[in-house]
């Protein structure tokens, strides 16, 4: 057995092809996204392209039946293996009704769904490590066994919620794990104009906690520490912060053109570290994945893109005056 | 019954809130063992145990933020700004998160937390301990804001809030913490969230008012009873949203009204109660509507000369009475 690092961890052939598959599933949804933005039939995307293997790892690393998690717009990778369909995010594309994050009310990438305890987001940065952190406080009062799990990226640790939370956790040894999705920009700013410290890792020291870095192009890393940070935290160690090295393969934002701050050969080498490209021989080196099965993966995939691609098209926009709803629970007569 | 401060009612409803509620628990600057900086937490510490009444990181965004994370989660968390002036640093949290987070999760998610702040002069609190701050939050659907006039009230309207499946922020103000004292009953009742209250029956004119001016209002209005100045008094209650119907029957039952508030006169919560009454009473006003605020500088100064200037009080209010009362 050659290169078995996965089941050094505890993982098995098939959770390992299953990560693959969430991997697979993210990057052709998001392929898909930008093609429909592109044709003009979607007014925006923002990308998970090159983030996917850190956010499967780490949500491979979480319990789905128990842990809460306050995923920011980069987390498609991360929201799928928590539950969301291909389904649930093109109608979200397509601002439809049926959009179980919100109803057509928010931009994609705005994640939310309380039976999966994904808690709502919303686009200001960071607000949501306070949340993760509530949502904590509030099981170590009721004594609950499971984490709170919240992301951002790199530029985004400069707010202060950032801080004030992570404070909270640590002051109050609360089970939080922060992972920061460092892509090495804030849209334009690189992260040497965005950090005075060296990783955002050396952040965790002002707060309690222990702060790794990672490489976040390799999902069975990211699996191994957010998997320790997990245990960690039901041991009643307290927080971690987790800095998940990765690299955006795509402008910030539909509405981004990052050939204006960086060049085309930067950007092609960093395609060289598609974590998709990295993932896949590793699993084929460890004689886990066929090409017949990556095939059929591919076209599996393909199918439920497009299913839901026209599903989400045709399906229904909200009425108009539905944007008069639920601004109070309505039971109350507000 | 017993006679309770106004401070001590809402300690009295926190704690009621907290016997029969596990969910509820308390989180502020000093809430623990000192038991407020003001006492609003007298004693909780030591009946609910640290794991209730929670010491918090001197960090406002952070009380605000974790707190709404609670709250989804399904706590009913009631957060202590330990000063109004020292909300700003969690306005992003409770405008961009707390009032949105059920609008924009198409009803999925819901936040019923309860934001306690002191506010307002007349306590020697200089610039930054006597602000009004309401009207910063007073355009924000999704929130709604309640301050209470008097010790009975308080009780009452903080078990609402607390009991409400939507964020209230909570505004006490701090010169009525001991000014305000009156009998309040031992058992559970609460006060609905919405509804503005008629103090006083009158004839002549109409005052619309909230928090601590109602109090000095109402003395105003016994004084001139004697005269015949016969005033009506409608004590909003909650002023956001605002108790329309209230205010435009206030508002008509006598064609003349004032409107008093602590707040710096432009953008007040009495500007749009003011359009409310233009909106819907033009017929049946008799007078312009008036209306008797704080001066329109950044706020009020420290010494008790300039503080005094800045201040509602019942000589103020009298005469903005009689000038209306001769129109
Ligand atoms: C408070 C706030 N300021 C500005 C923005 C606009 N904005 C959206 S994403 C972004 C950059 C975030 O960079 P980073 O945190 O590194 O995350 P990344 O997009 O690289 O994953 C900015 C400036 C915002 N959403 N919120
Ligand atoms: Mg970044």
């Amino acid at each position: 057995m050659v290169n078995n690092r996965h089941r050094s961890l505890g993982l098995t052939d098939e959770q390992v092809v299953n990560m693959y598959r969430y991997m697979l599933l993210a990057r052709k949804i998001d392929e898909r996204m930008w093609l429909l933005n592109r044709a003009g039939k979607i007014p925006f995307v923002v990308s998970c392209q090159g983030h996917e293997a850190a956010q499967v790892g780490a949500a491979f690393a979480l319990n789905r039946d128990v842990d809460y998690i306050a995923p920011y717009y980069r987390d498609l990778g991360v929201v799928l293996v928590f539950g969301m369909t291909a389904k649930d995010i093109m109608l979200s594309g397509f601002a439809k009704a049926e959009d179980p994050n919100s109803g057509g009310r928010q931009m994609p990438g705005h994640f939310g769904s309380k039976e999966k305890r994904i808690l709502t987001g919303s686009s200001p940065v960071a607000t949501q490590v306070p949340h993760a952190v509530g949502v904590a406080l509030a099981g170590q009062i009721e004594q609950k066994e499971f984490v709170s799990f919240v992301t951002l990226g790199e530029g985004s640790t400069n707010q202060g919620d950032f801080h004030e939370g992570l404070n909270f956790a640590g002051v109050h040894k609360l089970p939080v794990i922060t992972m920061v999705e460092n892509n090495g920009y804030a849209i334009s700013v690189p992260s040497d104009q965005q950090l005075a410290c060296e990783r955002v890792s050396d952040r965790a020291q002002g707060y309690g906690m222990p702060g790794y870095t990672v490489d976040g192009t390799d999902p069975l890393a990211v699996y191994e520490v957010v998997k320790k940070a997990r245990e960690d935290a039901l041991a009643g160690k307290g927080p971690s912060l987790i800095e998940a090295m990765t690299y955006r393969l795509t402008a910030h934002s539909s509405d981004d053109d990052d050939r204006v701050y960086r060049s085309q050969a930067i950007i092609d080498e960093e395609k060289q570290k598609d974590p998709l490209i990295l993932f896949a021989k590793y699993l084929r080196d460890s004689g886990v994945l066929t090409s017949e099965h990556e095939a059929m993966l591919e076209k599996e995939i393909d199918g439920i893109v497009d299913e839901a691609t026209d599903y989400a098209e045709q399906a229904a926009f909200a009425q108009p005056e539905d944007a008069l709803k639920y601004v109070y629970e309505e039971q109350m007569g507000w | 019954m017993a006679i309770l401060t106004y401070i001590q009612a809402i300690t009295k409803a926190i704690q009621e809130e907290m016997e029969q509620d596990e969910k509820v628990f308390i989180f502020g600057q000093d809430v623990g063992k000192k038991g407020g900086v003001f006492r609003a937490t007298d004693g909780l510490y030591e009946q609910f145990g640290k794991n209730r009444v929670i010491d918090a990181p001197l960090a406002e965004s952070a009380i605000a933020g974790v707190g709404i994370g609670a709250a989804m989660y399904g706590m009913r968390p009631i957060a202590e700004i330990q000063f109004a002036d020292f909300i700003l640093p969690a306005v992003n949290q409770i405008i961009s998160e707390a009032a949105k987070i059920r609008y924009r999760s198409n009803n999925d998610w819901q936040c019923p937390i309860t934001i306690r702040a002191p506010f307002g002069g007349g306590v020697n609190g200089a610039l930054y301990h006597s602000q009004s701050v309401e009207a910063i939050f007073a355009n924000q659907p999704g929130l709604k804001i309640v301050i209470p006039s008097s010790p009975y009230d308080a009780k009452g309207l903080l078990k609402a809030a607390i009991r409400d499946p939507d964020p209230v922020l909570f505004f006490e103000h701090k010169r009525a913490y001991r000014l305000l004292k009156e009998e309040v009953p031992d058992e559970d009742y609460t006060i609905p969230i919405g509804k503005a209250e008629v103090k006083r029956e009158g004839s002549d004119l109409t005052v619309i008012t909230y928090g601590l001016c109602v109090h000095f209002a109402m003395e105003v209005a016994e004084k001139l009873a004697v005269e015949n100045i016969d005033v009506h008094i409608l004590d909003l209650r909650t002023i956001y949203p605002l108790d329309k119907k209230a205010i435009i029957d206030a508002a008509k039952k006598t064609g003349k009204i004032l409107l008093i508030t602590e707040d710096n006169k432009e953008g007040s919560v009495m500007s749009e109660v003011a359009a409310i009454i233009a909106e819907h009473c033009l017929f049946d006003l008799d007078a312009p509507i008036q209306r008797l605020a704080g001066p329109d500088v950044p706020a009020m100064p420290y010494a008790p000369t300039m503080e005094k200037y800045f201040m509602i009080n019942p000589d103020k209010i009298e005469a903005a009475i009689r000038d209306l009362a001769e129109f």
